[in-house]
């Protein structure tokens, strides 16, 4: 104490303990005007300003990447003490507290008077009672560190240098993020925990399974349900462990992260009540000295001891309005645990209980062992009180808002874990007002869907059929099935219909094509005549049916212009003025000074009004008129790049080795190759592939439908049913192969299967997970079904009956193919931009 | 039928318009679409959409409907009606006929 903090009339506040919640508690109470009340004192036993202990792993796997800066790690420079008047005494230990004369004696011979103290002590490592751990009382054995402070971090970088093998013991949090930080400064990590759970203060047995296996896969060794009974001591250093069933392991480092306990030494020996931890109430305060606070890992309140920092921060809150009469009512009543934490890269979050408790308690589980994900939420009458989520935590933000605020969930509690549908599904669709748009596309609200309910529409069809609603992108489908099963009391009629093909055969799409093959039926007007009722034709169908007739007889399915659509009558997109667009096929989106040149001449030539790149890196010619299109066509000399229709439509790719310094395969050539050898080939619905020749991924591989990634050793990853439209989905890895050959066959078959099995428009993101992964790969890769050769074959010949299509109808194919259709008269013309 | 003059122009041979499909004509200056379906006879729309403007001679064709190619609206081919909801309007309807193998379009309601 200095004569000067006496004099001038304020308060005497010191803290003790100048972590993360000492420093925190700090904060709060300047922020409430505290630097003028008190006169503040720090005492912090570590020998530098309070430093973010979150970031400790960091400092260690940093280092490995030499770019660790030293700045980051502390909270508060100690500029910021002097400028805040805080007189901090940083390595000076406080050994005892006179609660009497309300004065705090130093390891240095001090004493120093309060008003009002904060202990702020925090928690150290604990190292379990062995043999071999201490080379003195307070000196571990060289080669043994805890994993706690920032001397702890420090040591252990200068020590790892040259060091080959290390051993973690605990494989809670702290150990598994030190046993990744040693990782990555080259040392073999084994980690031994006592129990089959890693991890268990947050996760149950599922869930660490999954991380398990993650870790592992990183070349992690797991030791689970050991315990070590021996630091092998030799020369004086770490020379190894053993553990209970007496074997042993060599190694030269060992890290113990095997919990921590309160520091409460200090609390004890004043005479304040301590169990756990240092015991307070809800202002927490000392239950035995109202003008002492305690805060953070060192405080036990209603039983409850908190290690993550979310509590602290409350708790730091609460203290600093009752410490500076901010609020003096203020109360803390415990915190709801969310935590969310990078584990050795693995993304882990975890709030609330780990698995239900109650009978009635409701459990939602997900698990993808194969792609190390895990899931699960558990509700309690109604409320999120428990999820877990183990390397996919994008619902992560969601589910906290549910937790915290105890929310309502949405009935089908799946969608906790999964977008089924748009954002505003995750609010009932009965309680969504009525002018809530539902379909983006066509302006649809709900009351409109609920309107067509009350007018006698019976099906979710029919509602969409009068409204237009889910009839552009489709991407509201879901939620315009809720609101109209809404509307209609739940009991919304399922229409059949759904399940055909096309609307007007009531077949789906593996009866319709039994029937079509068993009756021989090659054109759409026999389809109908066959098998729709009445032989009725349908506009609606013909489209669909003519995909399917010529995926089925490449060779002598009978052409009926009419049961095209227009695009695929003149092998160009209709724009909304009725004119066309063109896009000569460019393989793998590689071009060449003559082919620019020759649609830069066409282009002027026929005054074509747009030039544009497209999203498949092809060039595309905007705003030809029908009847132009062949002479264009012509001018071009180029083939059709199937820019209009239900086919395969480009391959996307980046430089790969050619020229990239990162490349691992030939993504170039081999999206190239894809494009040459499947060009055209007709499906359910478009088809869009990529091919990156590196994890990088510049091609998007990841989201088309088929996308394919060089990985080291020659390899490719082919991921199927990616998409980044409407919807995005991330593909799923059907195989990895280890050459082009083998690329180009797989993703035929693939194609080939998803031809003969999609229902009409369903994109292949719908339908991998309609099929599931595993199915597709037991069938495409596997071959568990004997499929592969007739796919094979059957992919050939589809092939093989390529035409182009620009080059077969240069004459017409019917009367009129092109002739315009708006005649003579102007219509809405797209404005062209000079 | 009144208020307009009956006009019946002669359009030429009825397989300029291929079975199943629709061709464009101008009839005076009204643009008219002409539609030949698979189940027979002759229909004569407007050839352009209410709603945006398409070309309803580019459009798939059934026994009593055609689908405009932008937006997949349908219009009845005898009345003109949309049928395809959104609050579309319908299209007029005009008679269109086959004389010996010619096509004669006038531009009044059929039946009318």
């Amino acid at each position: 104490m200095t004569a000067a903090e006496a004099a001038d009339g304020r308060a005497r506040l010191v803290v003790v303990g100048n972590g993360m919640s000492g420093a925190r508690a700090l904060e709060e109470i300047l922020a409430r005007g505290g630097g003028e009340r008190f006169a503040i004192t720090v005492f912090g036993d570590e020998p530098y300003g309070n430093y973010n202990r979150i970031l400790l792993s960091e400092v260690l796997a940093n280092a490995a990447a030499e770019d660790t800066d030293d700045d980051e790690i502390f909270l508060n420079p100690r500029s910021w003490y002097d400028e805040n008047g805080i007189a901090l005494h940083a390595g000076v230990r406080v050994v005892r507290i006179d609660r009497h004369a309300k004065v705090v004696y130093g390891d240095d011979g001090s004493v120093t008077p309060y008003d009002t103290l904060i202990l702020a002590t925090g928690s150290r490592s604990f190292f379990p009672p062995m043999d071999g751990m201490w080379a003195g009382d307070t000196e571990l054995t060289p080669g043994v560190f805890g994993f706690r402070s920032l001397e702890d971090a420090t040591g252990m970088l200068r020590h790892v240098k040259g060091r080959h093998t290390a051993v973690v013991i605990g494989g809670g949090l702290l150990g598994l993020e030190a046993a990744a930080g040693l990782q990555a400064h080259g040392l073999a990590v084994h980690v031994v925990h006592p129990t089959e759970v890693l991890m268990n203060q947050q996760l149950e047995a599922e869930a660490s399974k999954v991380l398990r296996s993650k870790l592992e896969g990183m070349g992690m060794h797991m030791h689970l349900g050991v315990k070590t009974t021996e630091i092998l001591v030799e020369g004086g250093a770490v020379s190894g462990v053993r553990f209970t069933d007496d074997s042993t392991l060599a190694c030269d480092t060992v890290v113990v992260t095997a919990g921590i306990r309160p520091n409460i030494g200090l609390a004890m020996v004043s005479g304040l009540e301590t169990q756990r931890a240092i015991v307070v109430d809800d202002r927490m305060r000392s239950v035995d000295d109202d003008d002492i606070f305690v805060v953070g890992e060192c405080a036990q309140h209603r039983g409850e001891v908190y290690g993550v920092v979310g509590p602290l921060w409350e708790q730091a809150a609460v203290l600093a309005d009752v410490v500076t009469g901010a609020n003096p009512d203020a109360e803390y009543h415990g915190s709801r645990l969310a935590t969310k934490l990078k584990v050795a890269g693995v993304d882990v979050a975890q709030m609330g209980v780990k698995t239900p408790e109650r009978e009635s308690d409701e459990f939602v589980q997900f698990s993808e062992t194969g792609r190390g994900v895990y899931q699960t939420v558990v509700i309690r009458e109604g409320t999120l009180i428990g999820a877990t989520l183990v390397g996919d935590v994008s619902k992560v933000a969601a589910l906290t808002q549910a937790f915290d605020s105890r929310s309502a969930l949405p009935a089908e509690r799946v969608k906790l874990l999964f977008d089924l549908g748009s954002a505003e599904d995750a609010a009932s669709a009965a309680d969504l007002p009525d002018d809530t748009q539902i379909c983006h596309c066509n302006g649809v609200s709900k009351g409109d869907l609920v309107g067509c309910v009350h007018d006698g529409a019976e099906s979710v069809s029919a509602c969409m059929a009068a409204t237009r609603a889910g009839k552009g992108c489709g991407s509201c489908k879901g939620l315009v099935t809720e609101v109209v099963e809404a509307a209609s009391g739940g009991a919304g009629v399922a229409d059949p219909a759904d399940s055909y093909y096309v609307p007007a055969i009531p077949l789906d799409k593996p009866a319709l094509m039994a029937e079509i093959r068993s009756r021989g039926l090659k054109s759409v007007s026999a389809v109908f005549e066959a098998l729709a009722p009445e032989g009725r034709d349908h506009v609606g169908s013909k489209m669909g049916l003519t995909a399917l007739l010529r995926m089925m007889w490449p060779d002598d399915y009978v052409d009926e212009r009419d049961g095209r659509f227009i695009n695929d009558r003149v092998h160009a997109n209709i724009q909304r003025d009725g004119t066309f667009s063109v896009v000569p096929r460019m393989s793998g989106g590689v071009t060449s000074p003559d082919q620019l040149r020759r649609i830069a001449d066409v282009a002027e030539k026929h005054e074509i009004p747009m030039v544009k790149l497209t999203g498949g890196q092809r060039i595309d010619l905007l705003g030809v008129p029908k009847e132009k299109l062949r002479e264009v066509w012509a001018d071009l000399d180029m083939p059709s790049g199937w820019a209009y229709g239900k086919s395969f439509r480009t391959v996307k790719t980046c430089v790969g080795t050619d020229f990239c310094r990162f490349g691992l395969g030939d993504s170039t050539q081999l999206g190239i190759d894809l494009e040459e050898r499947y060009k055209g080939v007709e499906g359910p619905a478009k088809m869009k592939l990529a091919v990156s020749g590196c994890p990088r991924n510049c091609a998007e591989s990841m989201v088309k439908d088929v996308g394919l990634v060089a990985v080291e050793g020659g390899s490719w990853q082919i991921y199927v049913g990616g998409a980044a439209g409407a919807t995005i989905r991330k593909g799923d890895v059907l195989a990895t192969v280890d050459s082009h050959d083998e690329a180009l066959t797989l993703v035929g078959r693939f194609l080939q299967y998803y031809r003969e099995n999609a229902n009409w428009l369903e994109r292949t993101y719908d339908f991998v997970p309609r099929m599931g992964l595993d199915y597709l790969i037991g069938v495409v890769v596997d071959d568990v079904e004997g499929l592969a050769a007739g796919l094979d074959v059957r992919m050939q010949e589809a092939v093989d009956a390529y035409a182009d299509p620009w080059a077969a109808d240069q004459t017409e194919a019917t009367p009129g193919q092109f002739h315009d259709s708006l005649p003579l008269i102007p219509l809405s013309q797209v404005p062209v931009r000079s | 039928m009144s208020g307009r003059e009956t006009v019946s122009t002669r359009l030429g041979p009825v397989e300029q318009i291929p079975l199943g499909e629709g061709r464009a004509f101008l009839v005076g200056d009204e643009p008219v679409a002409v539609f030949r379906p698979r189940s027979g006879g002759l229909s004569a729309l407007r050839a352009v959409c209410p709603h945006r403007g398409g070309p309803l001679a580019d459009g798939l064709v059934d026994a009593e409907l055609v689908m405009c190619p932008l937006h997949n609206h349908q219009f009845r081919l005898r009345s003109g009606e949309c049928v395809s909801g959104g609050g579309v309007s319908g299209v007029a309807a005009y008679t269109a006929s086959d004389d010996d193998g010619e096509l004669v379009v006038s531009l009044v309601t059929p039946d009318g």
